[in-house]
Order: structure tokens, then C-alpha cells, then sequence
């Protein structure tokens, strides 16, 4: 096996830990493990397979902390030749920086809306085992395509997210659930195709898929370069549901029980997002990236502004926070035109880089706590009109309070880990002089904090008279706390670049 | 002459296409489709993609066909979807020259290509010999890029977990329906009866030889399919149960036998999915059995679908 | 080489046809054929990359052959897929119109 050489500059105590553990297999087992999980569901009991399917979730967040400590330590990215075959030939797996942040992050929040799921459904029915399976296909997708240095295989990994996450949204059988979720599947089939198309253009004019050696090969002024990642875009976009593609969002992700509303509304949206911006940082040759940034970013203020005002005009809670995850998407948009896509970046530059991610994370969180929350609000009250959540802060407090809190990151309020985020991207366009960028992410706080105060200051009203609550055992109201929480903790991060994120950086 | 044949070949492709998407009738648009299927294998031969056409005409056309036609009886009213008023004049015209200009941008740009073509051919040839197999093709899906070809499989039967999701829980354990309303007629269980054992053969041969000749599981197991499809439709045997428990252990042997064999290449072979030394070709013919029965019954159960409407019986 | 130029064009065509049916169809079944020619485009783009590729013994790239196969059959199960919520979705319309009394839990 060839290994480069990434335990090199580890300290001695990371040496010590990860004696006899090389980062490369585990970023395999990272893809695999959820898998295993299927067994168990398909064969066993629905409470052993529920068991397993949680077990592999904390599992999976060990791993993926072990992953970002050895790429923290060693300060290089860990790589793996899949089968023992170099590209072009064959397949790799890569965790940079800033992939195993994403990876932690969606580990943590998994494991978070397991935990959660296990609760039940609802107040009366646990999750069938379909519903495990799926999730389970949905963490080893993300993690494919957080790791794989593949066009084709992030091709794999797009199409294992989108046959998980389809499913997800008509749990119930619904004749509107299934209406959404056949429109979400036709905008991922076409979204998939147009990715697919532009891979394999991007084939036919370097001889390979991996990105890495692409980026070489690749000639910045011939056609073939920029339809190919003009068609990636288009297609990672619509599955992304990046302003104007964001249509197909809120009946799908609003209309899930909560638990499966969390997992796409935090997680399953953040793979395209994450590939968009991988394609143009690791692939795209300079000059067309510079072209292209700020085409994304206005893409990203449009998001910002009318689908923030989208939510501001929305009655029922769930496709607010449905309106306002296809709003925040915009955020880590920003950051494009503020970095440089030749040679290191400067220090406002990797501010704003370390911004963009860490709102990617803090978003991940509070978008998870907010939807579990609503749901079981939802669950007390027995409907979710926001002009009528009177009551909701005697009957379920915890709920109320996570809302709240995971609604102070959205608003860019401290302490909070959006708020760090936002300044960062604030500082960042200031010091670059690139003004409107920093109009635009004050005028998003505001609508944020006009849609979620709303939300706050309806459930804070007494009850109506006649209004009967239903008890939520605290159990199902903690878990999306907790998850606000970590939030509020990444709100404690100084105020300046993380060199963790610039590992790897191409 | 060849160019000319080829030339007749690609229009005939086109016109097929342009039937299935230019007519609203969805029954004429299938049976365009099936013809557009059967041409497009044809093309694949002539681009010397032998494996590739066959793989069409089984999955791409074939089940894709069954499966549609099936949701269309499965459907006794016109699908609601199509109620709707048809595009205006303008709409149509302005979405057509649309994609027309992507059509013209996408030739255009595959004109340009550089010459000589960048390929990864010479890098597969150099190869070959440590994987012990003779059809490059199968090089690539399970050796050289395995890690794709297993989490395929994993996706169909992702689909498959998928179509079972959306099923109220408790109406799982109903066998799908019929595939064909009431009795079987006459000539469908002969050529069941008599078709069947040489299909199976086919199929099995497929996988067998696909390690050295175009072939392998994905083909293999669609005739495999079709071959169960048939011995249903003639009633000759019934469709299992999504809770079945042989048949769940059946759909998961594959992708886990692949998987396992994957973990184990970590200390026999050194890497993830790598295979022990002088082994190599035994243990990808039992992962390719192993797949193939996964995913052919896998293939079945999508083609059946999720169990009927409360209309059924 | 121009014999093969053809399969591009004609990969080229199926894609625009694809795509004028995904978006002009109202039928969700429609649309999924459309899909399937939209797919089988790309497809063929990628053979057609493939024959150019050919070399080293080879009468074609092999990287791209195998990608096809496995590409046809996750396009299988997406229509798998997404013929299954149309049917689905058709039966769940048929009883919310009929809403009769019977309340189906659906867990």
C-alpha cells in the first residue's frame, strides 16, 4: 500500500493513539459501517435493528472525530487508494480539512437525530426499520461524498443520497408527501443527470475522473471546461436548492416527521453544497472560478434575501423553517468571491473561508434543533400555525427554549456559532472592500430575526382558553436542545482562521 | 458502407426519441420507447460496447418497459397527472429551442474534444494481468473501481428498501400483485415452462463468463429476472413477500459478501478491497454469484412494485 | 473517427430530446421515459468518449464501458423508484377523494 506520509508531523501523544491505526482505512470504514447496519434491519426485530442502527451512529461520530484529529495533527490531509489502485486507475479517498470538519459535523448531528428518532415517530409509533435503513444509507452517502476524490463515485454517493432521502419525505403515504417527494425526485434524476453529463465531459478531456489530477489536465479556454462545470453546477444547484432551484424544498422537507425533516433539512442538502463548492475551490482552473464566484454568490444573496422574505410571509412553522434552510444555503456562498483561487490565501481571505464553513456547521446544528423542536411543538399543540402557538412555553418549555437558541444562530445573534460566522464573512468583505457582500449578510440577519422572533413571540402568548396541550415526555424534548447547545458552543470559537480547515486546502 | 449503416442507424435512434417525447399518448410513447431501447443496443454493438448492449437491452429497455406498462394498468383512470391543460404554443417553442441549443452546444463541444483522445486504456491493459481475468470490463467494475460496482448494488437495493418505505408498514407482508390479471393463458405457461431452463442457463452462463467475455452480473442478473418475471406471469410460481426472511437474507447476500470481502482484503491483500494474491479470480466469481442473485431478485421486486391500492383484493 | 462523431451527435440529440420531455411532459410516466432518453444521451456521449479512448489493444476505453453498465441499472431503479410514488401517489389521491369514513392509520 502506498501511503503518503501524513503521521510525519503528528505530536507524541497523537502518535500514541493512533499507533496502529493509519487514517487511510478509517476514512473506508467511514463509508462502509453505516452499511452494516442493513443486516440487522432486514433480518432482526425492529428494536435490535433500531439498536444497531444507533450504535453504528455513535460509532460513526468516533470515527469521525478519530479522522479529524489525525488531519488535525498531522496537519496534512489523510488519503486511501481504494483496493491498493492509484488514479487514474483507480479510486481515492481524501479527507482534507475542511471535508473531515463536514464529516464531524454531520456525524455529530446524526447521532443527535438518532437518538432523537428513537424516541418514536411520534408520540404513539416508533420508526418502522425502512426508516433506518434509510438513514443509514444517508450517513454513508454523506461521507462518501465528503471523502471521495471521484467524479463517478460522488456520482454514487449523490444518487445513495437521493434514493434515501426520497423515501424520507412520504413516510406516511400522504397523497401531499408523495407529491413532493415525486417532485424532489425529478429535480435529484435531473440535477444527477446534468452532474453525470458534465463528468463526463470532464472525462473525455483529461482521461480521468479524480478531481485532483483533472484540475492539472484540465485547459482553462477550451469549451469542453466550462460546459462541464457549468452543467455540474446546474445539476449540483438543483439538488442543492440554491436560488431559483429551490421550489421543490419546502413542501418536501416540511411535510417529513420530524426526525426525517432534520436529516434533510440539515444534512442531506449539504452534500451538493459541499461538492458545488469543491468543483469550483479543487477543480475549476483559477480563472473560471473567478469568473464564476461571484455569479454564485449573487445566486447566494438571492436565496438570502427572497427566500428569507419567504419565510417572513409563511403561516404554518414547518415550511418556515423549510423557507429559511433554502435561505441560510446562501451564506457559504458569499465566501467565493472573497477567497483567491491561486496560492495561499491571505488573512481576510482565509477569515472568510473559515467563516463559510463554520456557518455550514453551526447551520447543520441549529437547522436539526429547530425542525425536532417544531415537531414536537407541533406534536403538543396538534397543528403548527404560528399565529396560534400561544401556550407552546408552558407546554413544552425545552422545545420552546431549543428553538429559540438554535434560532439565535440563524439570526447571526452571539453567542453563537453563526453569529462568529457571519461576523467573519463581514469582516472579511470590509476588509476587501467588497461592500455589498457585507449589505447582505446584515439585511439576512435581520429577515432571520424577523421570521424566528415571530416564532418566539407567538410561543410565548398565553394559551387560548379553550386550548388543550398534549404532555411530551422530556426525553423527546431534550434531544433537540442539546443540539442547540452545540450551536451556541461552536459560538466560542476565536475569532479568527482555523488553520484546521486550511488542511489540504488545493 | 459501415458510416452509411451507422449514419441509418443513429437517425432511426432519433426518430424513436422524438416519438417517445413529441406524442401525448403514453401508450405510443412506450412502445417508442421499447423501440428506441432495442436501436440503442444496436448502436452500443457498432460502438463495440458489446457489454454495454446487452445490458441495455435487458435493463435499459427491457424491465424499464415492464416496469412502465405496469404502473399504467396498475392505474385503471388516465394518471390525474395528465388532466392538466396541454403547453401553450409559445411555451413549447421557446423550451424547444432551448434544449435545441443545448444539443447544438453539447455537439459542438464534443467536436472539439482533443485528439488524440486522453484514455485511461493503456493503464486497464498494463493491469490486467494482476487481476487474473480476461474482460477488461470486469477489471474495472471489480477490481480496478470495485468500490462503485458495490455500492450499485447497495443503491438497487436502496430502491428497492425505498419502494417498501413508502407502503403503509403493516401491508408489507402482502404479496405483490399479479403481474398479469386472472388466469394465465395457454401459450404463456408453455413458453414459460419451456423458455425458462434456457434463460436460467443463459443467465447463469452470463455471470460465469462475464469474468473473461462481454457478460457478468448486472446482465446476468436482468435475464435471470426476466426469467422469474415469466414463471410469475404464467403463475407457475408466486412472487415472495417483502417480509419474507429468505428472501431479505438473499437480497443482502450480495452487497455483503462484496463488502466482506472488501473488509478482508485489509489484512489479506493489504487494502480495502483488494484481493489475496493468486485468489483473486475464485473469489470475484463468488462475489459475482453472490451479487448477481441480490440483484436479480432485487430487479424482480422493483419491477412488481409496492403492493396494490386497497383496490386489490 | 467520422463514423463515431455520428454516436456524439446522435448522444447529443437524445440529450436535447430528453430534456425537452422531462420538462414538456405533464405525465409523470411521460416524464420518466423522458428521463430514460435524457440518460441514455449521456450515455452515449460516454461510449462515444470511450471509442475515441481506444488503445492499448483495446477497441475501446474500458473505464467508461463499465461506468455505462453501472449507470444503466441506477437509472433502472430510479424509474423503479419513481414509478413506485406515482402509483403510490395515484392510489393515495383515489382514497383522500373517496375520504370515506374508514380512517386508515397508516404507521
Amino acid at each position: 500500500m502506498t501511503q503518503d506520509h501524513a503521521l510525519s508531523a503528528a505530536d507524541a501523544s497523537g502518535r500514541l493513539l493512533m499507533a496502529g491505526l493509519p487514517p487511510g482505512p478509517l476514512l473506508a470504514l467511514a463509508i462502509i459501517l453505516p452499511l452494516a447496519g442493513l443486516v440487522p434491519l432486514l433480518l432482526l426485530g425492529p428494536r435490535a435493528g433500531e439498536r444497531a442502527a444507533i450504535a453504528l451512529a455513535g460509532l460513526g461520530l468516533l470515527l469521525a472525530i478519530l479522522i479529524a484529529l489525525q488531519v488535525g495533527w498531522s496537519g496534512t490531509p489523510a488519503l486511501y487508494h481504494l483496493g491498493g489502485w492509484r488514479p487514474p486507475l483507480g479510486i481515492m479517498l481524501r479527507a482534507d480539512g475542511i471535508s473531515a470538519g463536514m464529516l464531524v459535523t454531520s456525524a455529530a448531528v446524526f447521532f443527535g437525530i438518532s437518538l432523537f428518532a428513537a424516541t418514536g415517530r411520534d408520540r404513539t409509533n416508533t420508526f418502522p426499520p425502512t426508516f433506518w435503513m434509510l438513514a443509514l444509507c444517508v450517513a454513508s452517502g454523506l461521507n462518501l461524498a465528503f471523502l471521495a476524490e471521484d467524479l463517478f463515485t460522488l456520482y454514487v454517493a449523490l444518487e445513495l443520497l437521493t434514493f434515501a432521502a426520497v423515501p424520507l419525505v412520504c413516510l406516511d403515504g400522504k397523497a401531499a408527501q408523495l407529491k413532493a417527494a415525486l417532485t424532489y425526485l425529478l429535480f435529484a434524476l435531473l440535477g444527477s443527470l446534468l452532474y453525470l453529463l458534465g463528468a463526463v465531459l470532464i472525462y473525455a478531456s483529461t482521461g480521468t475522473l479524480d478531481i485532483g489530477l483533472a484540475a492539472q489536465r484540465l485547459v482553462a479556454n477550451a469549451p469542453a471546461t466550462g460546459i462541464a462545470l457549468a452543467l455540474m453546477s446546474v445539476g449540483l444547484a438543483a439538488k442543492a436548492a440554491l436560488f431559483p432551484l429551490y421550489l421543490w424544498l419546502p413542501p418536501a422537507h416540511a411535510g417529513a416527521p420530524p426526525a426525517a425533516s432534520a436529516l434533510l433539512s440539515s444534512l442531506v442538502i449539504k452534500a451538493p453544497i459541499f461538492l458545488l463548492l469543491r468543483i469550483w475551490i479543487g477543480l475549476a482552473p483559477a480563472p473560471l472560478a473567478e469568473q464564476a464566484a461571484p455569479v454564485l454568490a449573487v445566486l447566494g444573496t438571492g436565496a438570502i434575501l427572497f427566500c428569507g422574505m419567504r419565510a417572513l410571509a409563511q403561516s404554518r412553522l414547518k415550511l418556515l423553517i423549510a423557507y429559511s434552510t433554502a435561505a441560510q444555503i446562501g451564506y457559504v456562498f458569499l465566501m467565493l468571491p472573497l477567497v483567491t483561487y491561486s496560492g495561499p490565501l491571505s488573512m481576510p481571505e482565509s477569515l472568510a473561508w473559515t467563516g463559510g464553513f463554520l456557518h455550514l456547521a453551526a447551520h447543520a446544528f441549529s437547522k436539526a434543533a429547530m425542525f425536532i423542536a417544531a415537531g414536537v411543538i407541533a406534536e403538543a399543540l396538534g397543528h403548527d400555525r404560528i399565529s396560534s402557538l400561544g401556550g407552546a412555553a408552558q407546554a413544552v418549555p425545552i422545545s420552546v427554549a431549543a428553538f429559540a437558541i438554535g434560532g439565535l444562530s440563524l439570526m447571526g445573534l452571539p453567542p453563537s456559532g453563526g453569529f462568529i460566522a457571519k461576523v467573519m464573512l463581514l469582516t472579511a468583505a470590509i476588509q476587501q472592500g467588497v461592500a455589498w457582500i457585507a449589505v447582505v449578510v446584515l439585511l439576512g440577519g435581520l429577515l432571520a430575526r424577523g421570521y424566528v422572533l415571530r416564532v418566539v413571540v407567538s410561543a410565548l402568548q398565553r394559551p387560548e382558553t379553550d386550548a388543550s396541550f398534549v404532555t411530551i415526555p422530556l426525553r423527546r424534548q431534550s434531544m433537540a436542545l442539546v443540539l442547540a447547545l452545540v450551536a451556541i458552543v461552536l459560538g466560542f470559537i476565536p475569532l479568527q482562521p482555523m488553520d484546521f480547515l486550511l488542511v489540504g486546502r488545493p | 458502407m459501415n458510416v452509411a449503416f451507422d449514419a441509418i442507424l443513429c437517425v432511426l435512434v432519433v426518430l424513436a426519441a422524438i416519438r417517445v417525447v413529441a406524442t401525448t399518448d403514453l401508450r405510443a410513447a412506450v412502445s417508442s420507447f421499447l423501440a428506441y431501447g432495442m436501436l440503442l443496443a444496436l448502436v452500443w454493438v457498432r460502438l463495440e460496447s458489446v457489454d454495454i448492449a446487452l445490458t441495455e437491452v435487458a435493463v435499459g429497455s427491457g424491465l424499464t418497459t415492464i416496469v412502465i406498462l405496469r404502473a399504467i394498468s396498475r392505474m385503471p383512470l388516465a394518471p390525474s397527472s395528465s388532466t392538466g391543460s396541454s403547453p401553450t404554443r409559445s411555451a413549447q417553442v421557446a423550451v424547444g429551442v432551448m434544449c435545441a441549443m443545448v444539443t447544438l452546444g453539447l455537439s459542438g463541444v464534443l467536436l472539439t474534444l482533443p485528439d488524440p483522445a486522453p484514455s485511461i486504456a493503456p493503464y486497464v491493459a498494463q493491469n490486467m494481468p494482476a487481476t487474473a481475468l480476461g474482460n477488461p470490463i470486469a477489471g474495472v467494475l471489480m477490481v480496478f473501481r470495485a468500490m462503485d460496482t458495490v455500492l450499485e448494488t447497495v443503491v438497487v437495493l436502496l430502491a428497492l428498501i425505498g419502494v417498501w418505505a413508502m407502503v403503509p408498514q403493516h401491508r408489507l407482508a402482502e404479496v405483490p400483485g399479479p403481474l398479469a390479471p386472472g388466469r394465465a393463458p395457454e401459450p404463456v405457461v408453455f413458453l414459460a415452462r419451456a423458455l425458462v431452463p434456457f434463460g436460467l442457463l443463459f443467465g447463469a452462463y452470463q455471470v460465469w463468463a462475464g469474468a473473461d467475455v462481454p457478460g457478468g452480473k448486472f446482465q446476468g442478473a436482468a435475464v435471470l429476472a426476466s426469467m422469474g418475471l415469466l414463471l410469475m406471469m404464467a403463475g407457475v410460481i408466486t412472487a415472495p413477500a417483502a417480509t419474507n426472511v429468505r428472501l431479505r437474507a438473499l437480497l443482502l447476500v450480495g452487497p455483503i459478501l462484496f463488502l466482506a470481502v472488501g473488509v478482508a482484503g485489509w489484512s489479506l491483500a493489504g487494502a480495502f478491497l483488494g484481493y489475496p494474491a493468486g485468489l483473486e479470480k475464485p473469489v470475484i466469481i463468488a462475489v459475482e454469484i453472490a451479487s448477481t442473485i441480490s440483484i436479480a431478485l432485487a430487479l424482480v421486486m422493483l419491477v412488481l412494485g409496492p403492493p396494490a391500492g386497497s383496490a386489490s383484493s | 473517427m467520422i463514423g463515431w462523431t455520428i454516436f456524439a451527435l446522435a448522444g447529443a440529440g437524445l440529450v436535447g430530446l430528453g430534456l425537452y420531455g422531462v420538462i414538456m411532459r405533464e405525465n409523470a410516466l411521460h416524464r420518466i421515459l423522458a428521463f430514460n432518453i435524457l440518460g441514455g444521451g449521456i450515455f452515449l456521449v460516454f461510449g462515444f468518449a470511450a471509442r475515441r479512448g481506444a488503445g492499448a489493444g483495446f477497441t475501446a476505453d474500458p473505464v467508461p464501458q463499465a461506468l455505462v453498465i453501472t449507470g444503466v441499472v441506477v437509472a433502472f431503479s430510479a424509474t423503479a423508484l419513481a414509478t413506485a410514488i406515482v402509483v403510490r401517489l395515484t392510489a393515495a389521491q383515489a382514497e383522500e377523494r373517496d375520504d370515506a369514513p374508514h380512517a386508515k392509520d397508516d404507521g
